[in-house]
C-alpha cells in the first residue's frame, strides 16, 4: 500500500490522491453515523435517568410514615372485655393526648391539638384492642400515625418561617411537635401502610393493597382470558388456516387492533360488558376481560412471530417420519415457539397492568376503602389508583402518587424479568 | 417460450428411450410407477408429464439442473407438497399398485411407508434416543418399553451410527456432528420401517468424508429399501445409483441404467449436462 502511495507518476498519484479521499470521506461519515447513534441512545438514557431521578426524589419521603406515642390509659371503666368495640375511644383518645401535652384546656387548642393526630385515631385505637382485649385495664403506648401537615412538617415540607395565615399548621402545633419530638414520642418508620392498607382520604392512611388486589384479580382474568384464546387463535392462524382473502383480513385486522386507543376498549367494555350483559361495575371482572380485549393482539402477534421463527426444517422433520400435522405442531413447534410465546404473553399483561383510560371508563377509579374480595366485588387498580391520588388535594398525596408509580414500576419490572429469566431457562434446554 | 417448447419437444422424443429400459428390465419388481405426473404451483407449470418407474431395492438418482423439478417429483412420492397451499398434482403415483393421491390413502400412513431424508440434517431438538424412538412411537410400532429400545438400537446399527453414540443416547441429537446428525435422520427414517427412502439432496450440506459414510450407508441399505435420491452431484449418482433419471426444466429427459447414462446418453441435453456444459 504505502510503496505505490510513493509512485512517482504524475496520473497514478492523482488517481491514488482522489482514492485517498474517498476513504476518508468514508471513515469520516461512519464516525459520523456511530456518533448520532450513540447521541441518541445517551439522549434517551438521559431521558430516563431525568424521569427516574424525579419520581423517586418526590416519592420516597410516602415510604416514611410520621409516627405520634401516645400514652393510651386503657383503663377506662366504659371498657369491657366481653364487648370492647363498645367503648368512648374518642375521649380515651383525647385523654391520651391531654396525657402528652398537659397543661392544654382551650377548646380552640384541644381542636388543634386532635388534628396533630390522623382523624382515624379512636378508630385506630379500637381495632387494636379489638383485636387484642388482654390490653384492657393496662396503660399502653401506640404509635399513631400524624395528621398530613404533621408529616409534612417532619419530613421539611413546610417552611416554618412562613407567615402562620400562609401555611398548613399552627405556632401552636409547630411549638407542640417540638415538645413531642423533645420528648422522644415522634418516629418516622418504614410506611408498611403504603402496601398494606386500603385507599382512605387521609394521606397517612392511604395505601395500594386495595389496588394491588384488584389489578392481580383484572390481570388474573385477563392472563385466562387472553392467553388461551391468544395462542389458540395464533397457532390456528399460522399453522392451520388456508391462505385466502378472509385470513389475509383477519390479519391485517388483528394488527390493526394493536394499534386501537386503550379508550376505545374501554368504551366497549362499558357498552358490552356492563350495559348489555349486566356485569357489575368497577369489578376486577370487567376491568380483566377489558385488558384482555387489548392484551389479544399483542400475544397473538408475539405467539405469531414465535411460531414462524421454528425453522421449517422442524416441521418438515416432523412430517417426515409420518406424523400428522397436529402432531407436528404440539410435539415439536409448540415447544419451540413456547418461549416467545410466554414472553409475549407477560409483556402483554405487563402493559395491561399499566392501562389506566379503560378502567377509568369502566368504574375501576372509585372510591373503595377495602380490598375486593373477589373478582366480581368494587375495587380499583393500581394505575387508576395513581389517578386517583394525582388528583387529590392534600399534600401527602403528592408524594404517595410518585410512590405508587413506583411501586407500578416495580411491578412491571418484576413481570419483564419474569419474562427474560422463562426464555432464557426455556431456551437453554437445548 | 422457446425453452418451453424445446423440452416439451425433448420430452416427447423421449418416450422410447423410457420404454426400452423397462422392457428389458422385468425381472425387477416395480415399486413405485408414476404415470404422466404434472405439477403446478399457483399458475407454473413445474413438472410437465413425468412417466417413471422405480425399481424394488434399487438406488434411483435424479439429476438435473437447479428447478428442474427433480426435488418437487420426489416430493410428490411420499406427498410433502401437500403442506404447499398453492401446490397441485396431476396424475398417478401407484405405490405397490396404489395411487398415493388416492382420498383413501392416508397421509401418515403413506409418510410412514415412504420415509424421506432432507437436505440440511434435521434432527429434532430432543436427544438422540427421542429423536428415533419419535416416530415408532407415534406409530404405536412399539408395544414396551423393550421393543422401543430395540427399534432404535437397530436402527442406528443400520444407520452406522450405534458405534460413534451408543453412550450418549440421551444427548441432545443437535450436539453431533454435521454427518453424524444426517445419518441420524437416516436412522429416524428407518425406525418407522419404511419400504422406501427418500434422499433430498442428503450430503449436499456435508463434507467429502461424511459424505463417503453416506454413500456407503446407502448401498448397503439398497438391499433392504427401495432409494430414491436427488443430488447435485454427478459422481455421486454414478456412485451410489443403479438407475438415473435427468429431469430438465420441469420434463423428465432421460431415464435408464447408470451406466448407460453415464457413457452414452441418448439425449444431448443429457450430454450437455453430464460432460459439464450446462447445469
Amino acid at each position: 500500500m504505502t510503496d505505490t502511495i510513493k509512485d512517482p507518476g504524475f496520473e497514478a498519484s492523482a488517481a491514488l490522491g482522489d482514492a485517498q479521499r474517498r476513504i476518508r470521506r468514508r471513515y469520516a461519515a461512519e464516525r459520523r453515523f456511530k456518533f448520532f447513534g450513540l447521541a441518541a441512545i445517551l439522549a434517551a438514557v438521559g431521558v430516563l435517568v431525568v424521569l427516574l431521578f424525579t419520581i423517586v426524589s418526590s416519592g420516597y419521603p410516602a415510604f416514611f410514615q410520621t409516627r405520634i406515642a401516645l400514652d393510651v390509659d386503657l383503663r377506662d371503666p366504659t371498657l369491657e372485655q366481653a364487648d370492647p368495640a363498645k367503648a368512648n375511644y374518642r375521649k380515651i383518645f383525647d385523654d391520651a393526648l391531654a396525657a402528652s401535652l398537659p397543661g392544654i384546656t382551650d377548646t380552640k387548642e384541644l381542636r388543634e391539638l386532635r388534628a396533630m393526630v390522623t382523624a382515624a385515631a379512636p378508630y385506630l385505637i379500637r381495632d387494636r384492642v379489638v383485636d387484642d382485649p388482654s390490653l384492657i385495664g393496662r396503660e399502653v403506648r401506640m404509635e399513631l400515625p400524624a395528621s398530613d401537615r404533621i408529616d409534612q412538617l417532619q419530613k421539611g415540607e413546610i417552611d416554618r418561617n412562613v407567615a402562620p395565615d400562609r401555611r398548613i399548621v399552627t405556632d401552636n402545633q409547630i411549638a407542640w411537635y417540638d415538645r413531642l419530638d423533645a420528648d422522644g414520642r415522634i418516629s418516622a418508620p418504614f410506611n408498611s401502610g403504603l402496601f398494606f392498607n386500603a385507599d382512605s382520604r387521609f394521606p397517612e392512611l392511604a395505601g395500594l393493597w386495595g389496588a394491588i388486589v384488584g389489578s392481580f384479580y383484572a390481570l388474573m382474568v385477563c392472563f385466562f382470558l387472553s392467553f388461551p384464546i391468544g395462542i389458540a387463535a395464533a397457532i390456528y392462524l399460522e399453522e392451520f388456516a388456508p391462505k385466502n382473502r378472509w385470513t389475509d383480513l383477519i390479519e391485517v385486522n388483528i394488527n390493526n387492533l394493536a394499534a386501537v386507543p386503550s379508550i376505545v376498549f374501554g368504551l366497549l367494555g362499558l357498552a358490552v360488558y356492563i350495559q348489555t350483559f349486566g356485569l357489575p361495575r368497577s369489578a376486577p371482572l370487567v376491568g380483566g376481560m377489558t385488558l384482555a380485549l387489548m392484551a389479544l393482539p399483542t400475544i397473538i402477534i408475539a405467539s405469531r412471530a414465535a411460531l414462524k421463527s421454528v425453522p421449517p426444517s422442524v416441521r418438515e422433520a416432523a412430517l417426515g417420519v409420518g406424523a400428522s400435522h397436529q402432531q407436528a405442531v404440539l410435539h415439536h413447534v409448540l415447544p419451540l415457539a413456547m418461549p416467545g410465546m410466554l414472553t409475549g404473553a407477560i409483556i402483554g399483561l405487563a402493559q395491561a397492568l399499566g392501562e389506566t383510560a379503560p378502567l377509568l371508563l369502566i368504574g375501576m377509579n372509585a372510591f373503595i376503602t377495602s380490598a375486593p374480595e373477589g373478582i366480581t366485588a368494587p375495587s380499583t387498580a393500581l394505575p387508576t389508583q395513581i389517578y386517583i391520588w394525582a388528583d387529590s388535594p392534600e399534600r401527602g398525596f403528592v408524594s404517595r402518587t410518585s410512590a405508587a408509580i413506583i411501586v407500578l414500576l416495580g411491578f412491571l419490572v418484576c413481570m419483564n424479568a419474569v419474562a427474560i429469566y422463562l426464555r432464557k431457562r426455556l431456551e437453554v434446554r437445548w | 417460450m422457446n425453452l418451453q417448447e424445446s423440452g416439451r419437444d425433448a420430452a416427447s422424443a423421449d418416450a422410447g428411450h423410457t420404454a426400452a429400459p423397462a422392457a428389458l428390465a422385468d425381472t425387477r419388481t416395480v415399486k413405485i410407477e408414476c404415470r404422466d405426473v404434472n405439477v403446478y404451483y399457483g399458475e407454473a407449470h413445474a413438472l410437465k408429464g413425468v412417466d417413471l418407474d422405480i425399481y424394488e431395492n434399487e438406488v434411483t438418482a435424479f439429476i438435473g439442473p437447479s428447478g428442474c423439478g427433480k426435488s418437487t417429483f420426489l416430493r410428490c412420492l411420499n406427498r410433502m407438497n401437500d403442506t404447499i397451499d398453492t401446490c397441485r398434482v396431476k396424475g398417478s403415483i401407484n405405490l405397490d399398485g396404489v395411487d398415493v393421491y388416492n382420498r383413501a390413502v392416508d397421509v401418515v400412513q403413506l409418510r410412514a411407508k415412504v420415509g424421506m431424508v432432507f437436505q440440511k440434517p434435521n434432527p429434532f431438538p430432543k436427544s438422540i434416543y427421542d429423536n428415533i424412538a419419535y416416530g415408532p412411537r407415534i406409530h404405536g410400532q412399539a408395544r414396551t418399553k423393550a421393543d422401543l429400545d430395540e427399534i432404535v438400537l437397530t436402527s442406528l446399527e443400520k444407520a452406522g451410527l450405534l458405534d460413534e453414540v451408543h453412550d450418549r443416547l440421551d444427548q441432545p441429537g443437535t450436539g453431533l456432528s454435521s454427518g453424524q446428525q444426517q445419518r441420524l435422520c437416516i436412522a429416524r427414517a428407518i425406525a418407522v420401517s419404511p419400504e422406501v427412502i427418500l434422499m433430498d439432496e442428503p450430503c449436499s450440506a456435508l463434507d467429502p468424508i461424511a459424505t463417503a459414510r453416506i454413500e456407503e450407508l446407502i448401498d448397503e441399505l439398497r438391499g433392504n429399501y427401495t432409494i430414491v435420491i436427488v443430488t447435485h452431484n454427478m459422481q455421486q449418482a454414478a456412485r451410489v445409483s443403479q438407475r438415473t433419471a435427468f429431469f430438465h426444466l420441469g420434463n423428465l429427459i432421460e431415464v435408464d441404467e447408470t451406466e448407460q447414462v453415464f457413457t452414452s446418453p441418448k439425449n444431448e441435453h443429457t450430454q450437455g449436462y453430464i460432460t459439464g456444459r450446462y447445469g
